[in-house]
């Protein structure tokens, strides 16, 4: 059985939206894939070694909330309103056994999933290279065809 | 409830925590050597099928106990 290969985009840099791609990415190196994510405009974020990822209700209508409460989104625009959200997100995550979100990029370090950070965005937010993860690599929209164009599977998240 | 090499208690864990922890506890396995693993996740019941389709490890036993999924996976 040859390797399958597996290409992701990764785009969002909110606490929710990072982790489909590195869920998907790990379970698919512990498949036997080869995977790589190519991390570009806010995708950046989950790069950084400093991971202090957000998640905020404002425009997310799907948001639940406890008790389905109703959250005008007046409110939801206040002070400490994301912070809050936030808090309260990881919390539920930690009690339902969700993996922590930089245990889940290491487990996907550890599993050899290749991780380049989109040099043309890193230059656009004067990103410091060494902000990020000393595991991954630059490269550009030629660098992603060139394992893209041989994946089995390509996701844009 | 047959014989086994090595557990695994991944109780309490969510997806995909349960299959990357069976993963690696293979990885320390020689092939024909048994991993027992305990779960909470009803998702991993599917998952479990679902990985040992794709990785060619033998599922031999899934079942449910308590609110508990056990299953035994003999790795090829």
């Amino acid at each position: 059985m040859s390797e399958k290969k597996l290409a992701i985009i990764a785009t969002k840099g909110t606490l929710d939206w990072a982790y489909p791609p590195l869920i998907l990415a790990s379970t698919a190196a512990a498949l036997g894939y080869q995977t790589q994510i190519f991390f570009t405009f806010y995708g950046l974020q989950i790069l950084k070694k400093d991971l202090d990822l957000k998640v905020t209700p404002i425009g997310n209508p799907g948001m639940p909330m406890p008790g389905d409460m109703p959250f005008p989104v007046i409110l939801q625009t206040l002070p400490g309103v994301q912070a809050m959200v936030t808090s309260m997100m990881k919390k539920k995550m930690k009690n339902k056994g969700v993996a922590d979100l930089a245990d889940l990029r290491d487990l996907c370090i550890e599993a050899e999933v290749k991780m380049i950070a989109c040099q043309m965005t890193v230059d656009l937010f004067d990103i410091k290279p060494s902000d990020l993860l000393d595991e991954c690599e630059f490269g550009g929209a030629a660098t992603f065809f060139e394992f893209a164009g041989q994946s089995d599977i390509n996701l844009f998240i | 409830m047959a014989d086994f090499d090595q557990e695994l208690d991944a109780s309490g864990l969510n997806c995909p925590l349960p299959i990357l922890r069976a993963k690696k506890s293979l990885g320390t396995l020689t092939g024909g050597q048994v991993l027992h693993i305990i779960a909470t996740d009803p998702g991993s019941v599917k998952d479990f099928e679902a990985f040992c389709k794709q990785t060619g490890n033998e599922l031999m036993e899934s079942k449910e106990e308590g609110g508990k999924f056990y299953f035994l996976i003999k790795k090829v």
